[in-house]
C-alpha cells in the first residue's frame, strides 16, 4: 500500500497544516466582506471585541461553545469509526422531545439538581434511540448511513413541528413552543466564574451544561484513545476489513458508535433548553448540528481540538452578533460562509498545501521528511 | 365533475413541483453514476437561483439570468470537483461546504446588493419565463376530459417545465447511446479499466460533474424565476436532499427518476390541498406527515424492503492511480 504522502514531524502535522487551513479559509470569507464592502480587517477587529472584550462578551461565547462541544464531540466519535454523522441536528432536535417529557413531569416537584440528571439521561437516551435505526441499517442493510441520517433530521424536524404545533403547545397558545419551564428546570448560570476575574455580567445564558460538555469531551478522550471499546472503533474506521479479520464484530461497534454519537448530539438540546430558553421550541437547534461538523473537522476529532475549534466558533457567534449591529451589511448568516469554507478548507481539501509543505520541510532537511526511506524502498 | 377538476389541479401542480426535483436528480445522476457523490445539489440550486434572479432583474433579460445561474452553479460544481477529484478529498465533506457556502452567501451577498432582507427584487414580466399556451388551447379547454387536461395539465408551463422533461430520454440516450455515457458510467463503476483504456477519470469526472452544475442551475433558476417571482432566502429549503432521495429512490436510472420525482412532487401537492380538509377513511392527515413521506419512503427503501437500491460501486471513492 503506497501512501500518497511522506511523513512530516507531529508538530506540522497536527499545528500547522490546520493553521495554514483555516488561515486560508478566514481569507477567502475576508474576500466575501470586502465583495459586501467592508473592511475585512475592521471586521475581525469588531468580531473579536465583541466576543472578548467584555464579561458579557465572553460569557455567550462560552454558552456557544458548549453546544458545540457537544456537537463537535458527537460528529468525531462516529468519524473515529469511519461513519460521518451527519444527523447530529436530528438527533439533537429530537431529543429536546426527551427534555420536554422530563422538565414538563418534574419540574413543579423537583429541584434542578435532580432534574438535571433525569433530562441528561433522556436527551441522551433519545439521541441515541434516533442514532440507532440508521446505524442498524447501515451495518445489517448496507444502507449509507449519510443518507439514512439526513433523511431522520427531516423526519425529526417533521415530529417536533408537528408536536409543538400540537400536542406540546399549552393550549390557548399561538407560538409552537411548550410552557415556559418551572424554576425545577432551570440550570444554575455560570457567569460567576468569570466575574471571578473582575469582569461584571448583565445577562448571559452560560450555565452547568458547559461543565458537563467539558467532562464528555475527557470520556470521549478516555473512550476513543484509553479503552477497547474506543481501539476497535478505531481499528473499524481505519480498515473496516482488518476489524473484521480481527473479529470485531461490524453490526455492534457501528451501532455502539452511532449510538454514543447521538447521545452526545442529544444532550446538546440541555444547554439552549434548560440553560437558556426554558422551553422546547420550533428550530431550537438552528444549525448546531452541522456547526459540528466544521468543529470535528477544525479540532483534528481530538476532544482538545474540539473543545478549541467550539471556543472559535462561540466566539464567530457571539462576535457576529456584534458585527451584525456595526455593520448592517454583515448579518449573522457570515458565519454560514465561514463554517462552510472552514469545513471545505479544513476537511475536504484538508491535503491541499500538504505537498507545498512536505517539499519546504525536504528542502531544509530531507531526515526529517522520511525523503530516505522513501528513496531507500524505490516508491 | 368538481371531483374530475380537483384531480386536474392536483396534477398540475404535481408538475410544477416536481419540476425543480427533476432537473435536480438528474444533475446528481450524471455526477454519481461518474462516481462522486453529491450531497451539495441543494447549495448549487440554491447558487443557482440566486444568479439567475440576480441577474435577471439587474440586466432585464430571463436568458442572461438562466445563463448567470448555470454559471456560477458549474463553477460551484467545479470547486467539488477541484476538492474531490484534484484533491481526493472526502466528497460528502466537500458537498457539505458547499452547501454552507451556497446557504451563507445568498444572504449575505443578496443583502448587501439589493437591501431586502435577502431577497432579490420582484422580477417584471419580461424577466422571468413565461407560461406557453399551446395552440388551441383555448379553444377546447371547455371540451369535457380532454379539454382540462390538454388546456390545463399539457399546457400553459413555461418552457424550463418542457426543457426538464425532455432531459429525462435525452439524459437516457446519453447515458445508454453514446460513448460519453458508457464511459462515465464506467468511470462509476471500475474507475481503474477507464483509466487502462488511456482515458482520464479525471477530466471524465470533470465533465459529469459540469453537467450536474448546468442542470442545477437550471433547477435554481426554475425556483427563482419561474415558480417563483424572484428568490427568497433559502429558497431550496430541502429540494436538493428530496432530489438525493429521488435518485437513490429511482436506482440512479433516468426514467425511474422522473416517476421518483413525479411521486415526491405529487406528495407535495397533495399535502397542499388536503390542507385541513379530511379524507374518507384516514380522518385529518397532518402536513408534517405528508412532508416527511418522501423521507420515509426513502429510508424504507434503503433499508430494502421495495426492492434493493445498489450505489455505483466507485461511488464516494477518490480514484488514485497506481504508483
Amino acid at each position: 500500500m503506497s501512501t500518497p504522502y511522506a511523513k512530516l514531524p507531529a508538530w506540522a502535522d497536527y499545528g500547522l497544516i490546520p493553521l495554514i487551513n483555516l488561515s486560508v479559509a478566514f481569507i477567502v470569507a475576508g474576500f466575501v466582506v470586502m465583495l459586501v464592502g467592508e473592511n475585512p480587517l475592521r471586521a475581525a477587529v469588531i468580531l473579536v471585541e465583541g466576543a472578548f472584550g467584555k464579561g458579557t462578551g465572553i460569557a455567550f461565547t462560552l454558552f456557544y461553545a458548549t453546544t458545540f462541544i457537544f456537537t463537535g464531540l458527537s460528529v468525531a466519535v462516529a468519524a473515529h469509526c469511519g461513519l460521518f454523522n451527519i444527523g447530529t441536528e436530528g438527533q439533537a432536535y429530537i431529543a429536546g422531545l426527551g427534555i420536554a417529557i422530563v422538565c414538563l413531569s418534574f419540574d413543579s416537584t423537583l429541584p434542578w439538581w435532580l432534574t438535571f440528571p433525569l433530562a441528561i439521561v433522556a436527551s441522551a437516551l433519545v439521541g441515541a434511540l434516533w442514532a440507532l435505526i440508521p446505524a442498524y441499517l447501515q451495518a445489517k442493510r448496507g444502507s449509507h448511513i449519510v443518507i439514512t441520517t439526513i433523511m431522520f433530521n427531516f423526519i425529526a424536524a417533521s415530529i417536533m413541528v408537528y408536536l409543538l404545533v400540537g400536542p406540546l403547545k399549552p393550549a390557548g397558545s399561538q407560538a409552537p413552543q411548550t410552557r415556559n419551564f418551572l424554576a425545577g428546570a432551570e440550570l444554575p448560570k455560570l457567569n460567576w466564574i468569570i466575574e471571578l476575574f473582575g469582569a461584571k455580567i448583565r445577562s448571559a445564558p452560560l450555565n452547568i451544561s458547559f461543565l458537563l460538555a467539558l467532562a464528555m469531551a475527557f470520556l470521549v478522550w478516555l473512550l476513543i484513545w484509553r479503552t477497547k471499546l474506543g481501539y476497535e472503533m478505531r481499528t473499524y474506521g481505519h480498515s473496516p476489513k482488518a476489524a473484521r479479520y480481527a473479529g470485531i464484530s461490524e453490526t455492534r461497534i457501528i451501532i455502539t458508535a452511532m449510538m454514543i454519537s447521538g447521545a452526545l448530539a442529544g444532550m446538546m438540546a440541555l444547554n439552549p433548553v434548560m440553560g437558556d430558553q426554558h422551553n422546547v421550541a420550533i428550530d431550537f437547534v438552528s444549525g448546531a448540528g452541522f456547526v459540528g461538523i466544521a468543529v470535528a473537522l477544525m479540532g483534528r476529532l481530538h476532544p482538545v481540538g474540539i473543545v478549541l475549534a467550539a471556543m472559535l466558533f462561540g466566539m464567530l457567534y457571539q462576535g457576529g452578533a456584534e458585527l451584525a449591529f456595526e455593520m448592517p451589511a454583515i448579518s449573522r448568516d457570515m458565519i454560514v460562509i465561514i463554517q462552510g469554507l472552514v469545513i471545505l478548507f479544513a476537511g475536504a481539501l484538508e491535503h491541499m498545501f500538504r505537498p507545498y509543505i512536505q517539499a519546504l520541510f525536504a528542502s531544509f532537511s530531507p531526515k526529517s521528511v522520511g525523503m530516505q526511506a522513501v528513496n531507500g524502498k524505490g516508491a | 365533475m368538481d371531483i374530475f377538476n380537483a384531480i386536474i389541479q392536483v396534477l398540475d401542480s404535481t408538475v410544477r413541483l416536481s419540476v425543480p426535483l427533476l432537473l435536480a436528480c438528474l444533475a446528481g445522476l450524471y455526477s454519481e453514476r461518474a462516481g462522486i457523490f453529491d450531497i451539495g445539489l441543494e447549495g448549487k440550486m440554491l447558487v443557482g437561483a440566486f444568479a439567475g434572479a440576480a441577474a435577471a432583474s439587474v440586466f432585464h433579460s430571463a436568458l442572461i439570468g438562466l445563463g448567470m445561474a448555470v454559471l456560477i452553479s458549474v463553477a460551484f460544481a467545479l470547486v467539488h470537483g477541484f476538492a474531490s477529484i484534484t484533491h481526493r478529498g472526502n466528497q460528502i465533506v466537500s458537498g457539505v461546504a458547499i452547501n454552507f457556502i451556497a446557504a451563507g452567501s445568498t444572504i449575505i451577498l443578496g443583502q448587501a446588493w439589493f437591501q431586502q432582507g435577502g431577497r432579490t427584487p420582484a422580477l417584471q414580466p419580461g424577466e422571468r419565463f413565461e407560461a406557453i399556451t399551446w395552440p388551441g388551447a383555448d379553444a377546447i379547454r371547455d371540451v369535457p376530459i380532454i379539454g382540462p387536461i390538454y388546456a390545463e395539465l399539457l399546457s400553459g408551463h413555461s418552457i424550463l417545465v418542457y426543457f426538464a422533461f425532455a432531459m429525462v430520454p435525452f439524459t437516457w440516450w446519453v447515458l445508454y447511446r453514446t460513448r460519453f455515457g458508457l464511459r462515465l458510467r464506467a468511470v462509476g463503476e471500475n474507475p481503474a479499466a477507464v483509466d487502462t483504456a488511456g482515458i482520464s477519470v479525471a477530466w471524465l469526472r470533470y465533465r459529469a460533474l459540469i453537467c450536474t452544475g448546468i442542470l442545477t442551475g437550471f433547477a435554481g433558476a426554475y425556483l427563482s424565476m419561474v415558480q417563483n417571482g424572484g428568490f427568497v432566502k433559502d429558497m431550496t429549503a430541502g429540494k436538493g436532499y428530496i432530489a438525493l432521495a429521488a435518485l437513490i429512490f429511482a436506482k440512479w436510472k433516468p426514467v425511474n427518476a422522473m416517476f421518483a420525482c413525479l411521486l415526491f412532487g405529487f406528495l407535495d401537492a397533495a399535502s397542499i390541498r388536503l390542507q385541513g380538509t379530511p379524507l374518507p377513511i384516514v380522518g385529518k392527515v397532518s402536513v408534517q406527515f405528508m412532508q416527511a413521506l418522501p423521507y420515509v419512503l426513502t429510508v424504507i427503501l434503503l433499508a430494502g424492503f421495495i426492492g434493493k437500491a445498489i450505489p455505483p460501486r466507485a461511488g464516494g471513492v477518490p480514484y488514485v492511480k497506481e504508483r
